[in-house]
């Protein structure tokens, strides 16, 4: 027994290929990437034979959603457009997701930001547009940041739960939007589409040079980062998440739970503010029904199938964000309805759902030890 | 002339008619949900399930010429989403919240898909019954004109009241939603009490939606329920997992959704979206009034995610 042992050992170390302890050093991290993937080939198939029900070719879908997402420079560049408000409102389920709770209202946020980023902007005409833009971001940050806190603070101090007070949010948020564009604020000279005056053309954030790309996508980008950071390597991460696993051990050591729910729904609302604020200054220039064009519920999505977390969060929303930018040409090319890229987005979350019952149990993976 | 004779008594009129209308499908779904919740599961899918009866209700009447039809296929479309809950859910380690959220998107996707040819035609509606024969007021007859629909939502409610009391059926599925242990002691499969549980849900939502479409507001379209399932859902927690009471918030719900269009029917425009969301504000605020961090809520099912 102990000359095999010592004899594994041996071999381990001369052929590190075949280093038994690798899969099970490395297993859950593939796990991680290997399970989402199979889940979206999985759901991408299912799609493809919906579609081939429908009477068109399923490889000719897979081929305009390629080149409609990543194909050339212009569906990149449409593509990470995309992503931008996808991280920051995927951001807004992942971090709440840390301290177990489930907040689907990133909406609602994103439309609270548009708004008050859209009032400060109107309220400082004539200032510097760096002022001006620095007044949208915060507003906007807020805004959101408010709106989800109201859920947070539900749950904590009044037991309600926060995913149905977050989506009812969502429809509250809509409503005071729609009043407001078409009364108090609504421009006189917007006329089939009720809308908010214009921002102006100077405090616009514009794109990254060379490209079409507006600046939300760096927005993005360093929000998600930094939500990484704050969740992973820091006290107040740490917390959160011993709090998310284990409400009673949190206060048992003494954390004010209550303080970690406000903070952190502060900040996933302002994150989806953020977008909001994105859309306006980088797309929308004004605030009206356009703004709520679902980003908020593809979030949803793209922080479940990142497994809430804040760096895969990028990656996934660039994907979800291809697949929302081939919808154009599936409808030109294929005749598909618009709301293709819906049926899938809701197959896909589906997959990945189911897919959480595999962790664990792939036999492969687990290692011989 | 009629409305010059009525005046202002028209808003009540048109709020006390809209809560019948309108509370149908809050019924239908609350119910539903009622009996999934009952099991100890909660589907939050129902959003979608509704917008897929709704749906499929509007083509299979267009197809066939029957709304009874349509509401039957509306059902079992939603039963087949309820299936697709349930059998997702009884795989290991899989939030219920989190697929119903899923099947919230879906569900809605999938109709406005499907449904994108439905837009245009006329398809056959409900019929409704006149229980306002004998008045000579407009509005009041117009109240009073009734959907069976209605009234069936209305005789299901005590009867689910009773049948969780009294019967084998409706102790089983409490049982499954009080101590998942003591069903399987008993030697009962509490997956499969959920699974016909959550299909017999997604079967009343199916028919909430199909009331949406053939019958008030009685056309498809792609803003047809927006967010009348998740509210629905919500009233299930307040209503405390008691059919009767699910009856009464539908009634109030409806009669809350319907002050926007009445007033707007009297010429008060302003404020008109805000009067639209007066159901989630009322969702919200009961929630607020009725929920308590300290103590989980009476009559809550011990196995249901969202209360523990």
């Amino acid at each position: 027994m102990t000359t095999e042992a010592a004899e594994s050992v041996e071999a381990a170390g001369v052929a590190p290929a075949a280093d038994p302890g690798f899969l099970q050093r490395y297993g859950a991290s593939i796990e991680y990437i290997l399970i989402p993937g199979a889940a979206l080939v999985g759901a991408l198939a299912v799609f493809g034979g919906f579609i081939a029900l429908y009477g068109k070719n399923p490889l000719d879908l897979y081929f305009y959603m390629y080149y409609g997402a990543f194909g050339t420079w212009f569906s990149w560049q449409n593509t990470l457009t995309r992503a931008a408000p996808l991280i920051l409102t995927a951001l807004c389920t992942a971090l709440p997701a840390q301290l177990g709770m489930v907040i689907i209202g990133g909406e609602g946020a994103l439309l609270i930001g548009a708004l008050s980023a859209t009032s400060a902007a109107l309220a400082l005409q004539g200032a510097a547009p760096i002022v001006v833009q620095i007044a949208m971001v915060i507003a906007g940050m807020i805004g959101g940041g408010l709106w989800i806190t109201l859920s947070g603070g539900l749950r904590q101090y009044r037991g309600v739960n926060e995913t149905i007070s977050s989506l009812l949010l969502v429809y509250i948020a809509l409503a005071i939007l729609n009043h407001l564009v078409e009364g108090p604020m609504r421009d006189p000279a917007s006329l089939n589409k009720p809308s908010t005056r214009e921002i102006g053309a100077a405090n616009m954030i514009g794109t990254i040079p060379g490209t079409d790309v507006h600046w939300g996508l760096v927005f993005g980008l360093v929000a998600a980062i930094a939500a990484y950071i704050l969740i992973y390597h820091t006290t107040f991460g740490f917390a959160a998440r011993v709090a998310g696993g284990n409400i009673r051990a949190a206060k048992i050591v003494g954390l004010s739970v209550g303080k970690l729910i406000m903070t952190v729904c502060f900040l996933a609302g302002s994150s989806a503010g953020l977008a909001g604020m994105i859309e306006v200054a980088a797309v929308q220039g004004r605030t009206n029904a356009n703004l709520a064009a679902g980003y908020g519920f593809t979030g949803i999505l793209v922080a479940f199938l990142a497994r809430q977390n804040p760096l895969a969060i990028i990656p996934v929303a660039i994907l979800l964000g291809g697949i929302s930018a081939s919808g154009g040409l599936l409808q030109r090319r294929l005749g598909l309805p618009d709301a293709s890229v819906l049926v899938l987005q809701g197959i896909i979350f589906v997959f990945v759902l189911a897919s959480d019952a595999l962790y664990g149990r792939i036999g492969f993976l687990k290692g011989k030890s | 002339m009629a409305d010059a004779s009525l005046g202002l008594w028209t808003v009540p009129l048109a709020v006390f008619g809209g809560a019948i209308r309108v509370s149908t499908p809050f019924l239908f779904v609350s119910l539903g949900e009622c009996i999934t919740e009952r099991s100890g599961r909660i589907n939050l899918g129902l959003e979608g399930t509704l917008v897929m009866g709704a749906m499929s209700a509007y083509g299979i009447s267009y197809l066939s010429g029957s709304p009874w039809l349509g509401v039957l296929a509306a059902g079992m479309t939603g039963a087949l989403f309820g299936a697709l809950h349930a059998g997702i859910c009884s795989l290991p380690r899989v939030n219920d919240i989190a697929v119903g959220i899923a099947l919230m998107l879906l569900g809605t996707g999938l109709a406005f898909f499907l449904g994108k040819p439905l837009i245009e035609p006329t398809a056959a509606r409900l019929p409704a019954i006149d229980f306002g024969w004998w008045s000579d007021i407009p509005q009041l007859r117009a109240a009073l004109r009734i959907n069976v629909l209605f009234l069936i939502g209305v005789a299901i409610a005590p009867l689910l009241y009773w049948a969780f009391r009294t019967t084998r059926w409706g102790l089983l599925i409490r049982t499954a939603g009080e101590s998942a242990d003591a069903a399987r002691a008993m030697g009962h499969s509490v997956l499969l009490i959920r699974l016909r549980a959550t299909m017999i849900g997604g079967f009343l939502a199916g028919i909430g939606g199909s009331f949406l479409s053939l019958f008030y507001p009685g056309s498809w379209n792609e803003g047809l329920s927006s967010g009348q399932g998740i509210t629905a859902v919500a009233l299930v927690i307040f209503a405390r997992w008691d059919p009767m009471l699910c009856l009464w918030a539908s009634l109030a719900f409806g009669g809350a959704a319907a002050l926007g269009p009445a007033l707007q029917s009297v010429g008060i425009t302003s404020g008109y979206h805000l009067f639209n969301a007066a159901p989630y504000i009322l969702t919200l605020a009961i929630m607020i009034i009725t929920c308590s961090p300290k103590r989980t809520l009476t009559g809550a099912p011990a196995e249901l995610s969202i209360t523990r």
